[in-house]
This record gives C-alpha cells, sequence and structure tokens, in this order.
C-alpha cells in the first residue's frame, strides 16, 4: 500500500513538474575523453558552453566526461534520463547501442547520437563531414611528404574512420602518385602514451607526415620533437607544435546543439540523419602554419574552398576498391547512406582492414 | 631495429623503475599492491609541480616525495597496525587513482616542456649501441645507475644481507638484533619513492601531459616483471625492457603491414607475463628458492616469544 501511495505520489509531482512551462531544458551530455583532451570532447563542451551562453537560464546542462564504450555507457546514459534530462547528446561511435537501448525506455526523452548511423523514434543522429577535412590533409600530407610516405594513427576499424582514411590516401595520390601511406591501429580515441608510441613507430618506419583519427594532440608534441609534420584534429592544436603543425580540422558544435534545444523546446524535433562539414561551417580548416611553401599554403586554401562550394566532391566515382571491385560507379557520388557503410579500402592501399 | 630497440628502452623504463622498488620491497617480505596507485600520484604530482615552478627537475623530486609519503600510509597499515599486505595494497591502488584523477583535474591537456635528451659524448657516437642506450633523457641513465647500484648492494653489501635475512626469515633476524620493522619501513619507502620517479617519468617525459590514469596498468605489469625476474635484480632490467618491446610491437608490425590483428599483437606483454607465471609455478621447488619466504607474512615483535 506504502509503496502504492508513494508511486501516486510520484506520478503528481512529475505532472507538476511538466505543467511549469517556466521549467529550463536539461541537456545532457556523454563524452568519451576529458574535457581537456583539447581535441574531440573539448570541442563539444565548447558547444555545450555555446548552448548555454545562446540560451541563459533557458537551458540547465550537464555532462559525465571519460565514459568507455561499453557497458558504463549504458549506465551513465540511463543515469542521466533519470535524473530528468530533457535531451542527451552521445558523443562517440561507441555510444550508438546503449542509446539505442536506452531510448526505448525512456520514449519521451530526445536522444542525439554522434557518428553513428542507428535511429530510432527518439534518437537522431548527427555526423561531421569528417573526410572533408580529411581531403584537404591528405593533398597537403601529399605535396608535403620528402619520403612519399604518409602515416595514419587510426581508432576503431568503423565506417567513418576507414571513409576517412580512403579520403585521405585518395587526396594525396592527387597530388603525388607516388605516395603510400601506412596506417597504425591503437585501439583507442584517447591514450596520448599509446598515440605517441604509433606516432613514433610510424616515424621510425619512414613515415613524415602524420594524420591522426585520434582526440590528444600527443602525436603533435611527437612530430615536432622530430621535426616531421602534422595535422590537428578536432581542435586547434596548433600550440602544441608550433613548428610541426600544418593546420588544424576544427570542428564547431554549438549551432547544431542551438538548433535541436531549439527544435525540443518548440516540440518541432524529429528524428533525423545531420551530416555538416566545410558547407555549414561546423567543420573548418584552421591555423594554417606560415611556415608552409606558399604553393602548399595556396592549394590548402583552393582545395578548401572547393569543398566548401560543393565543386569538388571527394567520394565520386569510378573509385575501385583495393580488391579491384568497383565500388563507386563512374559519375556516381557517394549519398550519405553509403557513406556511413563504406567498410573498403580504395586501389593502392597495400593493408587489410582488422576484422 | 636500432629506432625499436631504443624505443623499447624508452618504453621499458617506468616498468624499470617501478619494478625496481617493488623487488627491493618484496626482498624485505612486504608485498605492495600499491604501485600503480603511487606511481599515478607521482605522475600528478610530478606534473603540476613542474608545471607551476616550471622546473622539472624538482617536479621529479617532488614526485618521488609523494610516492613515499602514499608508501608510508601503506607502512603505517602494513607494519604498524598488521594490517591484510594484499587487501592494503589494492586499497591504496583505488585510493591512489581517485585522489590523482581528483588533483590533476584542472591540469588535464595543459602542457609542459619535458625532458630533453641528453647524448652522452663518446658513448653516444659508438655505432648501434650508442643510439640505443646513450641518446636518452636523463632520468633513463639514472635507472641504469640504479640498476647497477642495486646489484651492487644487494648482493655485495651487509645492508644487502640484513634486507635478505628480514625478507626469508624475519623471527631469525630479529633474534640476531636487526630491528625488521625499520628495514621493512625503508624498504617500503625505497619502493614508493620508485613508482613516484616511474610516474614522473610518465608525466614528465614520455607523454608530457597529465591525463587521467595515464600510467595504464604498468604498475601491475611491473608486479608480473619482479616475478617474471624470479626477485633478481639483473634480470628485472632485462625483463622490463622485453615487456617494453612487447608493448610497441603491435604498433611497429602494423607499420611493416603484417595483417595479424592488433588486439591480438596488443595481447602479447600480457601473455608473456601469463606464461612466465606458469613456468614458474610449474615447479614448487624453484618457487620456494627463489621467492622470499617470509613475503606477505606479517611480523609483529611484540607477539614473540
Amino acid at each position: 500500500m506504502k509503496l502504492k501511495s508513494l508511486l501516486v505520489g510520484l506520478g503528481l509531482l512529475a505532472g507538476a513538474n511538466a505543467a511549469l512551462a517556466e521549467d529550463p531544458l536539461k541537456v545532457g551530455f556523454v563524452y568519451v575523453g576529458p574535457v581537456g583532451d583539447l581535441g574531440w570532447s573539448y570541442e563539444h563542451d565548447l558547444g555545450r558552453l555555446g548552448l548555454e551562453e545562446h540560451f541563459g537560464d533557458k537551458v540547465e546542462t550537464t555532462f559525465v566526461e571519460n565514459v568507455p564504450e561499453g557497458a558504463d555507457a549504458e549506465r551513465v546514459i540511463t543515469q542521466l534520463a533519470k535524473a530528468g534530462n530533457d535531451l542527451i547528446f552521445t558523443t562517440s561511435f561507441g555510444f550508438m547501442n546503449p542509446t539505442i537501448k536506452v531510448a526505448k525506455r525512456f520514449p519521451n526523452v530526445t536522444f542525439e547520437h554522434a557518428t553513428g548511423y542507428k535511429m530510432s523514434k527518439n534518437v537522431g543522429t548527427y555526423v561531421l563531414r569528417t573526410y572533408e577535412g580529411r581531403y584537404v590533409s591528405g593533398v597537403t600530407a601529399g605535396m608535403m611528404t620528402e619520403t612519399n610516405t604518409i602515416g595514419y594513427i587510426a581508432s576503431f576499424p568503423i565506417p567513418e574512420v576507414i571513409r576517412d582514411i580512403n579520403t585521405t590516401y585518395m587526396a594525396a595520390k592527387s597530388v603525388n602518385p607516388d605516395v603510400k601511406i601506412k596506417i597504425v591501429w591503437v585501439n583507442t580515441w584517447y591514450d596520448p602514451g599509446k598515440e605517441t608510441d604509433a606516432a613514433n613507430a610510424l616515424m621510425d618506419q619512414g613515415v613524415d607526415v602524420l594524420i591522426q583519427h585520434t582526440d590528444s594532440p600527443a602525436p603533435l608534441i611527437a612530430a615536432e620533437k622530430r621535426g616531421m609534420r602534422a595535422i590537428g584534429q578536432a581542435s586547434d592544436m596548433s600550440k602544441f607544435a608550433p613548428e610541426a603543425h600544418m593546420f588544424s580540422v576544427r570542428d564547431h558544435w554549438a549551432p547544431y546543439y542551438i538548433s535541436i534545444a531549439d527544435a525540443v523546446m518548440k516540440g518541432t524535433w524529429e528524428p533525423k540523419d545531420y551530416w555538416g562539414g566545410f558547407k555549414e561551417d561546423i567543420l573548418t580548416i584552421e591555423s594554417i602554419n606560415p611556415n608552409l611553401p606558399e604553393d602548399v599554403k595556396k592549394k590548402i586554401n583552393e582545395t578548401y574552398a572547393a569543398i566548401k562550394s560543393g565543386e569538388l566532391k571527394p567520394f565520386t566515382g569510378p573509385i575501385k576498391d583495393n580488391k579491384g571491385n568497383l565500388v563507386v560507379e563512374a559519375g556516381h557520388t557517394l549519398t550519405d547512406v553509403e557513406l556511413a557503410q563504406v567498410n573498403w579500402y580504395v586501389e593502392g592501399i597495400t593493408d587489410e582492414i582488422p576484422r | 631495429m636500432v629506432q625499436i630497440l631504443f624505443a623499447a628502452i624508452k618504453t621499458g623504463t617506468p616498468l624499470l623503475f617501478i619494478a625496481l622498488g617493488e623487488v627491493i620491497c618484496e626482498k624485505s617480505g612486504i608485498l605492495n599492491l600499491g604501485q600503480e596507485g603511487m606511481m599515478l600520484m607521482g605522475a600528478v604530482v610530478g606534473f603540476l609541480v613542474s608545471y607551476s615552478t616550471g622546473n622539472i627537475g624538482l617536479g621529479v623530486i617532488s614526485a618521488m616525495a609523494m610516492g613515499v609519503l602514499m608508501s608510508l600510509i601503506f607502512a603505517v597499515l602494513v607494519l604498524h597496525i598488521g594490517a591484510n599486505q594484499v587487501a592494503t595494497g589494492l586499497a591504496l591502488t583505488i585510493f591512489g587513482t581517485g585522489l590523482s584523477a581528483f588533483i590533476g583535474a584542472d591540469f588535464v591537456g595543459q602542457i609542459i616542456q619535458g625532458f630533453q635528451p641528453v647524448a652522452i659524448p663518446v658513448l653516444s657516437d659508438i655505432p648501434y649501441i650508442g643510439r640505443i642506450l646513450f641518446s636518452h633523457d636523463i632520468l633513463v641513465y639514472f635507472s641504469f645507475c640504479m640498476t647497477v647500484a642495486l646489484i651492487y648492494i644487494v648482493n655485495k653489501t651487509r645492508i644487502g644481507l640484513t634486507l635478505k635475512a628480514v625478507g626469508e626469515n624475519p623471527h631469525a633476524a630479529n633474534a640476531i638484533g636487526i630491528k625488521v620493522l625499520r628495514v621493512r619501513y625503508l624498504a617500503v619507502m625505497f619502493g614508493g619513492s620508485m613508482a613516484g620517479i616511474s610516474g614522473a617519468y610518465m608525466s614528465l617525459v614520455y607523454t608530457p601531459m597529465w591525463v587521467e590514469g595515464m600510467t595504464a596498468g604498468r604498475g601491475w605489469i611491473a608486479l608480473a616483471l619482479v616475478v617474471f625476474a624470479s626477485w633478481r635484480v639483473g634480470r628485472i632490467m632485462l625483463g622490463a625492457y622485453l615487456f617494453g618491446l612487447a608493448s610497441i610491437m603491435h604498433l611497429v608490425l602494423q607499420g611493416f603491414g603484417w595483417s595479424i590483428s592488433p588486439n591480438l599483437l596488443a595481447m602479447l606483454p600480457y601473455v608473456a607475463t601469463v606464461i612466465v607465471m606458469v613456468i614458474i609455478g610449474a615447479d614448487h621447488f624453484k618457487e620456494k628458492l627463489l621467492a622470499p619466504r617470509s613475503l606477505g607474512k606479517p611480523f609483529n615483535p611484540r607477539n614473540m616469544a
């Protein structure tokens, strides 16, 4: 009996809560790394702060950092939902299944999952066209490498990473037909020690330009120490390597977070598969190092502008995979749905994708 | 190849430091499982002090002091109160992991200028060996000296004999007038200082930044290393570099285009540990001969008849 009355009481409370229209929108964020990674999670947190700044008292945000991709993620997302958050952003690929699972149990909460491909009634996805940044990185790396070997520090063999490796290589090859790419998988998004080891292992094997798909500035620091070149990931990493840093491909989340929070407040939100890149300024090229040769700087800006205007589309056929199959027909450009399913290496990459 | 061995020494150095500390501690009969916690505290304090004062030497010293402080908590609980060594050690690790994350929260992502490599004149010009051994930073050289000094002290001096006596049979040692608890206190504190410097190596040399949990289980590997080396100081050095090599091998091989799963390769150091454990554990006589006899057993002088 007691339990029942308690439940009724709670129900009343919840009703009362909903009735108060002045309540702020509670928004929760789940980060895979520490806010201070100065890369991926750091930029998401800047997005969160941008959201607070835009709406002031109308939103209330919380975040949980350093959440491992796995069982812990489900627990954290559940807690955020239980704590009364109306909108929850889960900001790493590995949070995909936990997000879908928790969303089923909390149908009144809106979820937004970054970089995934599974949606449901109350789960939308948002993806960065990071491959646009990789294209500029590849072109630059192809021009700058003297050993004709560029190194790629890869995290997990998921479509986003494989797609970006392909773009990097295709772009590098477009300016340097002899270029080779060496890929090292570190199986983590954020582990400065391991990222350093990987960077050094690559440089020991003749790599002189590093591109990273991990979140810490450690590879840049390693490149700086050895007089090599590298590119900043997710955030402006120029200060970590004044000489080695060529430019940073930076993420800007605030505009997206503001638009989603706005839609939820107005009740117009519906699950969408959002893709944003250079055109939307959600992804930008920043802090181009003045120490680069003039022709390289010019090429960076030209490539950036060409992708931004839509004149250059990285995944336009004919493209063959490295087993000789035609994966993109001549004249066809991969759609967003197809982009989310890239699981092949382009012709010329001699490695195999780890399974 | 030269580059790989050079990198193996770099990765092996933090393991070497912490395992040297642990082996001395275990030789006195004390098993301290708090290595990981002490190491993390050393890493965070070393970074904090270096960051705020701009003096990395001071950072290393503070890291060692922090390690000693942490080990003293352990020593008081285990030696004075007679708490269970295993449980206390585990508690120390959990405590150190949490506290270091808390202290370092505001410093995540800050960077400092870490130790720069110093090539030793003449020696570093020797082909191959010079590059592999003598073009590191100062802490690596310190670890070389430390190993040599400990081999000498443990095997050739009265101090080493006393230490071993306490670890083998504290009652007999007590009977001939050795202050067992004092020796154990000192051994534990030495272990703490080595764990501290090992942490400092991580946050000041290896990746000059502070990240929560950045030691990534090296404290545990060091415990395995001590068994791997069958409690011999010289072998610890060899083992540390072997483990260092194993832990970077999966990255190196990938670059050469081997199509082995990186996950499998990443397991190598742990597989190596298990194999050594099995080899040592298979021979009971050997196990008894090698391990300090009173390892893990409490000793209370007042309980003596």
